[in-house]
């Protein structure tokens, strides 16, 4: 058989991806939900599965799991109903988790993942509830693994794509889609650290043209984008070498290691698990009708795609401009409430993705939580535009401003920040500059244009950054070009 | 119809451990009582629906509101062993 | 007669007449049962000090089943495996008895995890008969059924999966009921079969079972299973005559190889009934041949999985085999389940397993669910006409202890009429209703359509206004 090369095969992706939802209690009892916190301290008979609890589905579990369900375009079931999975780990403290089998929640929608080459439909297979198990620690001075429970009953949702994604790059697109997507929706922390959103990947490579899939690796211990990216190329790569040299891929699963960034075999398992599905009889079946699944429907947020073509339509700024600000909805939010005092939008996602960005970044507060009122943001962007402050000071008045809450006019005023743009003044300092410099200024005249810089560099320090450097720009072209 | 080896498996499917004698005993007891509910392959079920539930209640739904959880030392009461705050149990290889 | 004999609703008469009080009629039973425990080993533990919590209009001792969450105590299911473990919460139906004052005088033995029909599967050894302690008390609330019947305590909470309250009230003569599934909360109930286990009475009269059913029962937001319906004055509902009322005799409950004094013993109820203005009418339950087939794939199932979590990790027992053999931590698991579990509670989960295991899953549950529709098919049908239907609790009498235990199919068919109201959810009851030559009790089951135990209740008290069996006392 002729070696396949790059070329010729194909990589076929599908990503499950498990979603830990945030509301406020665990979905099948009243623990409080939340991470971290000494072990075993939120737990009761329920959650921690004693003899003779049962179970109560938590109803904003459900309302979150529409949510997502329909911002991912699934059909809803109409009736849905629990089921077990039977398996034993000293994590699970049932001996099975509850979960669903055959009527999940939702099933056959897709999302539009951004890529660099365009948006790319890749389809969902299903998504359904269940609930999470607890945190084993294993320690190896004690020799002993160690179990908590605090995590137990946290409520679950795993989104099943189909085999669509083509490529490692495609599905680190569709993560990133994904989770701008959930966090729209305000479900989850979707914080792959905090482990509210996980992801295993499912790869195997074919014949480019070939209908059938090849035989698939799971890969699991995927900690972040970058790595569920590096892993699959990894994967790709052995699979193919695999093939060229004539060996049979083992359907198996793999555990991604993120210092040697290998991939390795888990040959400790024993065959396949015989999960012994059946009906959860402690919980009754429900029905979600029409007018339940309208209701969540209306009250969706916009979602990042949507809101991403509004406001590259409405307000004519670059798709580069418009993705950062999608990024955080109370940024764009920001973003249009500026709007309302300027329309300069250009001027306004400059000011919003380059000096507002990088102070939200440094005090790493969330942009829902600026201090700023959009007027006073606006009025300091007009004030830069029309020359009463240099560039420079505008952002050390942004600074003040999130440090105080006061207006830019009060911290011009306190800071003595306004330019000097009077003529007679610059003149004199211009002069000065020009005296100090004269070998610079013979450089220029020889042709040396980039030398202007530094001249009115030295202007601007010589006026303490007052000096509009527009003006000082202009008025020293003037002066040399008149010598 | 069911044999020793399947036993052996179930039995490993059941996390218990069965001895030989236990084996052979289970194996014959089995396969009595499978041979008494197989009876219920005379039954034409094609177009029946399965009952899962006895009554027929739909939708029990729970708000999400916040309830006490148990403390620390109460959830260990019953630990077999347990070390810092955790249940122990023997090293979990992966 | 000894205060420790006599019923609640009388023993509420005395209180009222102040002719006793309750701290006096607490320690009349634990003396009865300190004097009689040895013979019929009702009792796996013994609360004396809870009489102190006796209140209100019921303070008549109760026994537990050793299945139900009692804070602080330990409640182990009469299994190794769960040896020494304190639930850290009380079931539901043990709240409410605190709540109303009725004190629990001890925890009662059973067969391990609820699997079994003779309380002989328990590992503090068998239950015996307090009418011929050579005999079992019927399973698996043999334990609550002998302390009742041996006039140890005043009235018992039991469980009931395929029969579990009935079969044992039948061989012990005293009454049992088991609710509607849904009627009482199973939250704090150690699960055998989720979609079948209900906790009932277990009485000496009807007229207690009323009492201590409306105590306990209502509905739960812990239990997603939990019928939210109001609970009738089921005292009140005692009061009216059945004149009129239509009882169906379901022929398949008659079947060859049924002990001819207890078929004898119904037909003398049946005239009895007849007299009181009850009309009867011969039914068939077509499917009744194959409930038992049902029940031991459909129940099974459910046990296998819930006694999942009994693993030696959080509580109960912890054992390690001295060589290594798979891993770690499987071993534990393997071990200690091996050593926890007694031989009945390893058949029904490894049938249990197998029914739900790749290959198998159509052939066994499935089919046991779509047969547990035609069943509940059967009864649906029935009570379309009919307001109850009667039939034998058991096909014979107590059998002697050891008789069964080599031979689990036998057993099992021990059950053959009780385990139907199970699989459609009905409410059932049995009451005495006669004694065979050899001096052991005879039960009739009573059987009405879903949440009509008001039904049930009335046909029997007025049974019990026109005979005395109920009122037998055995020579303990």
């Amino acid at each position: 058989m002729p070696e396949l090369t790059q070329q010729d095969l194909e990589i076929v992706i599908g990503l499950e991806v498990h979603l830990q939802f945030n509301t406020k209690t665990k979905i099948f009892c009243g623990c409080a939900n939340y991470f971290g916190g000494e072990p075993n301290t939120r737990t009761c008979p329920v959650c921690e599965g004693l003899p003779g609890s049962l179970p109560v589905l938590n109803r904003s579990a459900l309302d979150y799991a529409i949510r997502v369900a329909l911002a991912l375009n699934c059909e809803v079931s109409s009736l849905i109903k629990f089921d077990r999975k039977n398996y034993y780990y000293p994590d699970l403290p049932k001996g099975y988790q509850i979960s669903q089998y055959d009527h999940p929640i939702a099933r056959n929608g897709f999302l539009m993942a951004v890529t660099d080459e365009g948006p790319r439909k890749i389809r969902i297979h299903r998504a359904h509830l269940e609930e999470d198990a607890g945190k084993l620690i294993h320690d190896n001075t004690d020799k002993c693994s160690l179990v908590d429970y605090n995590r137990t009953g946290s409520p679950l949702l795993e989104i099943v794509t189909e085999p669509d994604i083509r490529s490692p790059q495609e599905a680190q697109d569709y993560l990133t889609t994904l989770k701008l997507t959930l966090q729209y929706l305000q479900v989850s922390t979707c914080d792959m650290e905090k482990g509210s959103l996980r992801c295993d990947a499912n790869i195997s490579i074919r014949p480019k043209g070939d209908e059938k899939l090849g035989t698939k690796t799971e890969i699991k211990n995927l900690n972040s984008f970058k790595a569920v990216k590096a892993a699959l190329q990894f994967e790709a790569e052995r699979q193919q070498k695999m093939v060229n040299l004539g060996e049979r891929i083992i359907q198996e699963t793999r555990l991604w290691n993120e210092d040697s960034q290998m991939t390795v075999s888990m040959r400790s398992k024993e065959e396949a698990h015989d999960y012994r599905y059946f009906p959860e009889p402690d919980l009754v079946p429900f029905t979600v009708d029409e007018a339940v699944v309208e209701e969540v429907r209306q009250n969706l947020p916009e979602l990042p795609e949507d809101k991403f073509e509004r406001l590259s339509r409405e307000y004519d700024i670059p798709a580069y401009d418009t993705r950062i600000l999608i990024q955080d909805p109370a940024l764009s939010d920001f973003f249009e409430q500026c709007t309302k005092s300027l329309n300069e939008y250009k001027k306004i996602c400059n000011w919003i993705a380059g000096p507002l960005l990088s102070e939200l970044n440094t005090r790493k507060i969330p942009a829902a939580e600026i201090r700023i009122q959009p007027e006073s943001f606006t009025a300091l962007i007009k004030k830069v535009e029309d020359g009463t402050v240099s560039n420079l000071a505008g952002k050390t008045i942004l600074t003040a401003m999130l440090d105080s809450g006061d207006s830019p006019d009060k911290i011009i005023t306190d800071q003595g920040l306004a330019q000097v743009s009077d003529d007679s003044a610059l003149e004199t300092i211009i002069n000065d500059v020009l005296k100090e410099n004269s070998s610079v200024v013979a450089q220029i005249k020889a042709g040396k244009e980039s030398a202007m810089g530094f001249l009115v560099g030295q202007t601007m320090k010589k006026s303490r950054g007052k000096a509009n450097p527009k003006k000082v720009g202009e008025m020293i072209k003037r002066r040399l070009s008149n010598e | 119809m069911i044999s020793k080896e399947d036993v052996q498996y179930i039995a490993g499917l059941a996390r218990i451990h069965l001895d030989q004698s236990e084996s052979g005993k289970l194996t014959e007891d089995l396969e009595k009582i499978l041979g008494y509910v197989g009876k219920l392959g005379d039954l034409d079920l094609k177009a029946v629906a399965p009952t899962s539930h006895a009554m027929a209640l739909k939708n029990v739904f729970r708000n999400d509101e916040v309830r006490p959880s148990l403390d620390q030392k109460t959830v260990l009461t019953n630990a077999p062993e347990q070390l810092r705050g955790s249940f122990k149990v023997p090293q979990v290889i992966e | 007669m000894k205060i420790h004999e006599l019923s609640a609703c009388d023993l509420k008469s005395l209180l009222k007449d102040k002719k006793t009080t309750a701290p006096e009629i607490f320690q009349s039973c634990q003396d009865r049962i300190s004097a009689t425990n040895a013979k019929v080993n009702s009792f796996v533990r013994t609360t004396p000090d809870a009489g102190a919590s006796a209140a209100g209009e019921f303070p008549f001792p109760i026994g537990i089943k050793d299945n139900m969450c009692v804070k602080g105590e330990e409640i182990t299911c009469c299994s190794m495996i769960l040896k020494g473990f304190r639930p850290t919460y009380d079931a539901t139906v043990v709240e409410k008895l605190k709540n109303a004052g009725v004190p629990i005088a001890g925890i009662t033995n059973m067969d391990e995890f609820a699997f079994g029909s003779s309380t002989e599967n328990s590992c503090y050894g068998p239950a015996r008969n307090p009418w011929n302690t050579g005999y079992v008390p019927g399973g698996s609330s043999g334990g609550s059924s002998a302390a009742v019947g041996a006039n140890q305590i005043t009235w018992a909470l039991g469980s009931d999966t395929g029969g579990s309250i009935r079969q044992p009230a039948a061989f012990c003569g005293v009454v049992g009921v088991k609710p509607t599934y849904g009627r009482v909360s199973r939250y704090g109930l150690i699960a055998f079969a989720s979609s079948l286990d209900q906790i009932g009475p277990i009485t000496k009269t009807v007229e207690d079972a009323a009492a201590l059913l409306k105590i306990i029962a209502g509905y739960d937001e812990k239990d997603s299973t939990s019928a939210n319906l109001p609970v009738p004055d089921y005292a009140k509902a005692l009061e009216k005559d059945i004149k009129g009322l239509r009882i169906g005799i379901p022929k398949e409950y008659f079947i060859e190889g049924m002990d001819p004094e207890v078929k004898e013993a119904v037909r003398a109820t049946i005239e009895v009934l007849k007299k009181q203005g009850a009309e009867f009418v011969d039914i068939s339950l077509p499917h009744t041949e194959y409930c038992v087939a049902t029940y031991y794939i459909v129940a099974t199932a459910e046990a296998s999985s819930n006694l999942a979590r009994y693993d030696g990790v959080r509580y109960g027992l912890r054992k390690t085999p001295p060589k290594q053999r798979k891993n770690p931590i499987v071993d534990m698991f393997e071990e200690t389940r091996q050593a926890g579990f007694g031989a009945e509670a390893k058949r029904r989960i490894m049938l249990g397993t197998y029914v739900l295991s790749s290959g198998y899953y159509d052939a066994y549950y499935l089919r046991g669910l779509k047969t547990r529709t035609l069943i509940k098919k059967d009864f649906d049908e029935a009570f379309k006409e009919l307001d109850a239907v009667i039939a034998p609790t058991s096909p014979t009498t107590a059998f002697k202890i050891g008789e069964r235990t080599s031979d689990p199919l036998s057993m099992y068919l021990s059950d053959i009429y009780t385990i139907s109201c199970n699989l459609s959810g009905i409410p059932g009851m049995s009451i005495p209703c006669g004694f065979s030559k050899a001096g052991l009790p005879i039960g009739l089951q009573i059987m009405t359509k879903a949440f009509d135990e008001e039904m049930m209740l009335r046909i029997g008290h007025h049974y019990q206004q026109k005979t005395d069996w109920h009122q037998q006392k055995a020579d303990l």
